[in-house]
């Protein structure tokens, strides 16, 4: 077999590699937004007044408070109090969880006023407003995937956690996992001024 | 232990488990290289026949095999596979692999879990490939997906699309295992003043796979969502704008022909001074020309859009971005031939390989910069011109560096050598094929024949022939060369550890090298990758 080799700082900074591709990917979607709000900035002003702010100012709060116990879930395996970290680890899959309701819910009311993609009521109310509406659900889309995703990698590692495989002594699987869940929660911050608030 | 005969099999007896497992779930950097070569490989003759049969089609005026719909598939087709499945991940995925945890010192890469599963990714790739191929149409855009055709042609374009999105996971993978593995994982001694070339330029290759390729990523998800949804987002009568889609997929493509060429220019900088029995010439100006490489092609995208109707302010600024990039490539060239000078020249199959590839690549970027400047542009684009440019530095360039490697470090990795004589042979039907082939091409670009058709003017029929008897050369040379390999790999007579006379790491070791490649004690880097004062090379 193999010799035990382990780095942890090279897994925190591969980590951060892939993060920085993350950034990317999304920036594919900010330069959209950037170039389209330049060509339609009053469609973008009114497309944007027809967004439900609640929705959006209560989900970024249950995403602050997550990434909030995300964090103190690496405070507690550090000094090894497994039972607070699976909790905190437990509330942070929660709160993506009631992201998402929250987002099935807002979603859903927009769509039953006729808003969404390739929608013939969509298109008829002009060409700026179109195009914020594709951005919105294809941005807001894709990163509510990736919440999804990150609310399942902690979960995983919760499991790990609880069968001894993660502890204070190595929990950079855990710490990897947190800084996912701080970039969906970063990619939202400049999501929500972008298409709820500034306009 | 005795190296006169294969007695010592290396790291394919050893491992944890035996039979197919212990290659489908290996985490050994050896066994993903080979393994990655055999698919690429395989790939690659797909392509080629592929390309067989558009030079066939191409032989005389009018329609000669295929129709144009099979026409359109068969260049997409070949597209796709040669550059997502073949080149993209020749060299950094098949070689990089092999080679640099060896040259940097390593017992393997940093995440050697998450390396296996960008095998898994590029696999998946390739198969989503070919289920678009063989089920419901396969996909006519042309490689580059360009909308509006891409979002309303009726063939299977999402599936291929969400393919090429696996296979660029799959490279970001690569990329970001490969950087880590450079700063963690060098031995003690092994400075960044003594990395071996082909380890700098794949460090500047992981790079811009990181930086570039989830541009390539969004930008063909948004294609697949465009054709679900219908959104409209890059169609003009909705306001939507598909001047946006060639500049985001220019973002990632035009980057990736330097992850596709640089790493071949790292392995021609090792074959080099190896068979000029002399230091590269200039290390630090190659080195970092190789990073300048990677930050000056980020900025030049959108020189492939001079006809697009941009504004003449962007082409005059990418014009002159463009001409910065032929600055560091041609201190490369120079830097190569400098070496050279005065050298003890030994022409053996690699070297060969080597100096074709200087000189097609001389003609590919000369060429390019025909392409670059705006006002030449304008008559040469969408010409066989391009065509033929892009197939001088992609196959002539990578390609003959792909092969040079090959018959490199193949004897290394499967401890038994080819014939040189075949060899020679099969690189000369290559060379003169390549050159007739692309050659012709270019010229008739330059007399005015369009890329992309299945049919043409009678005007163009000569150097038409002239290019597809060129491709019959190049096949016979391609399948020389892979017979050669293969018997020697088979049947060739065993190597000892050396047989190039090589200074770098993977030489000091055995062939093919064992599991954990220096065995108990890591090895200790006390001179540079091209010292080569008591390095001889051992008889075979």
């Amino acid at each position: 077999m193999s010799i035990e080799h382990r780095d942890d700082t090279g897994a925190r900074f591969g980590m951060w590699l892939f993060l920085y591709t993350e950034v990317i990917l999304f920036s594919g979607l900010f330069i959209l937004y950037a170039v389209s709000l330049a060509k339609y900035p009053h469609q973008f002003a009114e497309a944007s007044h027809k967004l439900n702010i609640y929705f959006g100012s209560i989900n970024t709060l249950v995403l602050l408070t997550s990434s909030l116990t995300i964090a103190l879930a690496i405070t507690a395996i550090q000094r090894n109090q497994i039972k607070p970290t699976l909790i905190l680890c437990g509330v942070t899959v929660g709160l993506g969880a009631l992201f998402m309701v929250n987002k099935y819910f807002e979603w859903s009311m927009e769509i039953s006023h006729g808003i969404y993609p390739g929608s013939e009521h969509l298109a008829e109310m002009g060409n700026g407003i179109t195009t914020f509406f594709n951005l919105y659900y294809f941005t807001a889309g894709l990163h509510g995937l990736h919440v999804v995703l990150g609310g399942s990698l902690i979960a995983v590692v919760a499991v790990l956690v609880a069968k001894g495989k993660v502890t204070a002594e190595r929990y950079t699987l855990l710490e990897n996992s947190a800084l996912y869940w701080h970039l969906v929660d970063l990619v939202w911050i400049f999501l929500f001024p972008l298409y709820y608030l500034i306009l | 232990m005795s190296d006169s005969t294969l007695a010592n099999s290396g790291f394919y007896s050893e491992g944890p488990r035996s039979g197919i497992l212990g290659w489908l779930l290996s985490t050994d950097h050896k066994r993903i290289g080979i393994m990655y070569l055999s698919c690429i490989v395989a790939m690659f003759l797909v392509a080629v026949g592929l390309g067989l049969a558009i030079r066939l089609e191409l032989i005389a005026p009018g329609q000669d095999i295929m129709g144009p719909q099979t026409y359109n598939a068969t260049f997409t087709v070949h597209g796709i596979i040669m550059i997502f499945l073949f080149v993209i991940p020749s060299i950094p995925a098949a070689f990089g692999n092999l080679v640099l945890p060896i040259q940097i010192g390593a017992r393997d890469v940093s995440f050697p879990k998450v390396n296996l599963l960008s095998w898994y990714c590029y696999i998946i790739g390739g198969l989503l490939a070919a289920i678009a191929v063989f089920s419901g149409g396969a996909p006519d855009t042309g490689w580059t997906f360009y909308v509006p055709f891409s979002t309303q042609t009726s063939t299977n374009v999402s599936l291929a699309a969400f393919g090429a999105f696996m296979l660029g996971m799959s490279s970001i993978l690569t990329g970001i295992n490969f950087v880590t593995t450079i700063h963690r994982l060098r031995a003690e001694g092994m400075t960044w003043g003594r990395l071996p070339l082909l380890v700098w330029t794949l460090y500047a290759t992981a790079w811009i796979q990181i930086l570039a390729t989830p541009m390539l990523g969004i930008t063909l998800l948004l294609v697949i969502l465009e054709r679900f949804f219908g959104a409209g987002l890059f169609d003009a009568a909705r306001g939507g704008d598909p001047i946006l889609y060639q500049h985001l997929f220019w973002i990632y493509s035009h980057p990736a022909v330097y992850i596709m060429i640089l790493p071949g220019m790292g392995v021609i900088s090792e074959i080099i001074p190896v068979f000029s029995r002399k230091p590269l010439f200039g290390y630090w100006a190659m080195a970092l020309s190789s990073l300048a490489i990677a930050f000056a092609g980020s900025l030049v995208w959108a020189h492939h859009m001079y006809a697009s109707g941009m504004s003449d302010f962007a082409i005059l600024v990418f014009s002159l971005l463009t001409f910065i990039v032929a600055i560091p490539s041609a201190i490369k060239i120079f830097n190569w031939v400098s070496t050279l000078y005065k050298g003890s020249i030994e022409l053996a199959p690699p070297m060969l390989y080597a100096l074709a590839f200087i000189f097609n690549f001389a003609i590919g970027g000369l060429g390019g910069l025909a392409l670059g400047a705006a006002a030449s542009d304008i008559h040469l684009h969408d010409t066989t011109f391009v065509v033929g440019h892009f197939h001088y530095t992609m196959f002539g360039g990578t390609g003959f560096a792909f092969f040079a490697a090959l018959h490199y470090w193949l004897p290394k990795f499967t401890g038994r050598m080819y014939n040189h004589k075949i060899a020679f042979i099969a690189w000369g039907l290559l060379f003169v094929g390549f050159n007739v082939t692309y050659m012709a091409m270019q010229a008739v670009g330059i007399q005015g024949m369009p890329r992309r058709y299945y049919d043409y003017l009678p005007e163009f029929h000569t150097l038409n022939l002239v290019a597809t008897v060129g491709s019959w050369v190049l096949a016979l040379g391609l399948a020389l060369m892979f017979i050669n390999l293969w018997r020697g790999i088979r049947s060739g007579r065993p190597i000892k550890k050396n047989p190039w006379g090589g200074a770098t790491l993977e030489w000091q070791i055995p062939s093919p090298p064992p599991m954990e490649n220096f065995g108990e004690e890591d090895p200790v880097v006390t001179s540079g990758p091209y010292e080569f004062k008591g390095v001889t090379a051992d008889e075979y």
